[in-house]
């Protein structure tokens, strides 16, 4: 039996409460609407690019406490990163939610592992991985907004 | 029903729920270690014994197609369909057998009447009109079959309360309205359409009336000829019956005129290559072997419901709203979506601390169902400015302790996002 403060620490009770990186980025190089049409989540994401580096990422939009921690801790997790890291922490991150733990690779996840709880309510998942979709269409350099159906 | 107290009518016997209950297998279910609270009735509703033997005797005991052979099963199996729709057609106030139409649910039966009635008949300059609070079942089809024949959809508003604004809906009505298509209860908000008022106007035009009875069926007496519409369609599986069967009702002379929608066996007299004769009403809608045991499952239940009282069934779950709309008010921050004065057993409501989905997780893992989302209903969301709700629909079998538990839910929620 499941605990559902598994599924609601600390850390994601928290980032939903005082989202970081909340807010439109004035200079984004890109912009990408995720939305969840299952359940109305939509989410704006702003990201600004130098060099093969994620200068800048934020985003803003409305949507559960899963979504909204996930997208908050990712915009944590990604500045900095090149592209190519990014993608690998997009692999792993997906693989922790969906259940993968073989592939799931704690040592890059850090904060991100609050959102473990996820991999054991089926239909919450794809809140999870709403903005994490959006980012890896806007780094794959999509205009179109991303859809999780 | 409404949210004032209910009238209490010398006549009408109270339901013994407890015993009523005892009727429905999944309610001793336990979800995560918790007796179910079931209140998720408006997407479906759980099926007494009854229901689920007529179906399991029907695959046990005589088992065959219908109308087709002359062997004992099959005309067993004929007799029994064939009692389903007339148990059918007297729970509804029906004219005839004739006018009964099995289809998959609420959806197949709209799709009919815009495939077959609509898309034969409109042309552009013809207009459909709908209201706010539809279901997405009562806006697509019609959508569909304007972009097939240039007829325009519009659609009538809804105040902050959840009604129909009647001085709207009058205003929109023109010679030019052909048809009107309006949910009698609405699933998102509980309103109660005055759907006889709104069928007396759509005449003074003209018009024809179809009227959504899905979420109506299971908790007020219908009778459609009172309510003076030409269609009525409604789902077995929201009426304590088995999923995969429903109801389109239509006027019989309404229906002899209209089309053949799906064609194949059963809905013809004869075939050959040159010429197909089609086969009388209701069976000219009713292409291939259909749900015979889902049919004969939604006769059981009509039954059911039927000696339990519709009258009985509707003062109970009025009682049992107002007793949940009293508790949910006391909730703070709380705000109740769909307040109309009359409304069957929905209550919609969203929080300002936290979002729908996250309440229906925690909610489920106190073993109490609720939906959460926007219910099949976009442009209701859109009118509140809103995302989702979280909705708890009631049915007779629901109790006050079950209310009292989807509220102490909501303030484990609180305790978890505080």
């Amino acid at each position: 039996m499941f605990d559902v403060k598994d599924l609601y620490q600390e850390i994601i009770v928290d980032h939903n409460r005082s989202p970081r990186n909340f807010g439109a980025l004035a200079d984004a190089d890109r912009t990408l609407e995720g939305y969840n049409p299952l359940c109305g989540d939509r989410l704006n994401l702003y990201l600004k690019l130098d060099g093969g580096r994620i200068a800048d990422l934020r985003f803003d939009g409305s949507g559960c406490a899963i979504s909204v921690a996930s997208a908050s801790l990712m915009t944590e997790a990604m500045k900095g990163r090149s592209i190519d890291e990014a993608k690998q922490l997009f692999e792993s991150f997906h693989a922790l939610v969906t259940g993968n733990r073989a592939a799931a690779d704690a040592s890059q996840l850090g904060k991100l592992a609050a959102l473990a709880g996820v991999r054991d309510y089926p239909a919450r998942v794809k809140c999870a991985t709403l903005c994490w979709h959006t980012l890896n269409s806007a780094l794959a350099g999509a205009h179109t907004p991303v859809s999780t159906e | 029903m409404s949210t004032r107290p209910a009238p209490r009518g010398t006549t009408t016997p109270r339901l013994d729920v407890e015993r009523l209950r005892a009727d429905f297998p999944i309610l001793e279910r336990r979800v995560h270690g918790k007796p179910l609270a079931y209140l998720d009735n408006a997407a479906t509703s759980q099926k007494p014994r009854q229901v689920i033997e007529a179906v399991e005797r029907c695959y046990r005991e005589y088992n065959s197609n219908i109308h087709r052979g002359v062997h004992t099963l099959s005309m067993e199996a004929t007799a029994e369909y064939e009692a389903a729709r007339g148990r059918i057609r007297q729970f509804i106030g029906a004219a005839s057998d004739r006018e009964i139409v099995f289809t998959r649910g609420t959806t197949e039966a709209i799709n009919l009447v815009a495939q077959s009635w609509a898309r034969s008949r409109l042309k552009a300059g013809d207009e459909i009109l709908i209201t706010t609070m539809e279901h997405h079942s009562n806006i697509v089809p019609w959508q569909m079959v304007c972009a097939q024949t240039g007829a325009k959809l519009k659609v009538a508003p809804i105040d902050g309360r959840g009604e129909l604004i009647m001085e709207e809906f009058t205003r929109l009505l023109s010679p030019a309205t052909r048809l009107v298509a309006v949910a009698h209860v609405s699933n998102a908000l509980g309103t109660i359409n005055p759907v006889a008022e709104l069928a007396r106007l759509a005449k003074q035009h003209g018009a024809l009336v179809l009227v959504d009875g899905a979420q109506a069926v299971p908790h007020l007496p219908v009778d459609v000829r009172e309510l003076g519409c030409d269609f009525y369609a409604f789902s077995g599986h929201k009426l304590f019956g088995p999923t995969g069967i429903g109801v389109l009702w239509g006027r019989e002379a309404l229906l002899e005129d209209m089309p053949p929608w799906q064609g194949g066996g059963d809905m013809i007299k004869a075939v050959t290559f040159e010429r197909t004769v089609y086969n009388d009403l209701p069976h000219k809608f009713e292409a291939g072997t259909p749900d015979i045991s889902g049919a004969i499952g939604l006769g059981a239940a009509v039954q059911y419901v039927q000696a339990a009282g519709l009258d009985a069934i509707a003062a109970w779950e009025h009682e049992l709203l107002h007793y949940a709309t009293g508790a949910a008010l006391t909730v703070r921050g709380l705000r109740i979506i769909g307040t109309a004065p009359e409304k069957c057993g929905v209550l919609s409501f969203v929080l300002d601390f936290i979002h729908p989905h996250d309440l229906g997780t925690i909610l489920d893992h106190e073993g109490v169902a609720v939906r959460t989302g926007h219910h099949c209903a976009m442009p209701v969301m859109d009118r509140f400015g809103i995302p989702a709700t979280a909705r708890a629909s009631f049915a007779f079998y629901n109790t006050r302790a079950e209310v009292d538990r989807l509220i102490s839910g909501i303030e484990k929620a609180r305790e978890v996002f505080a």
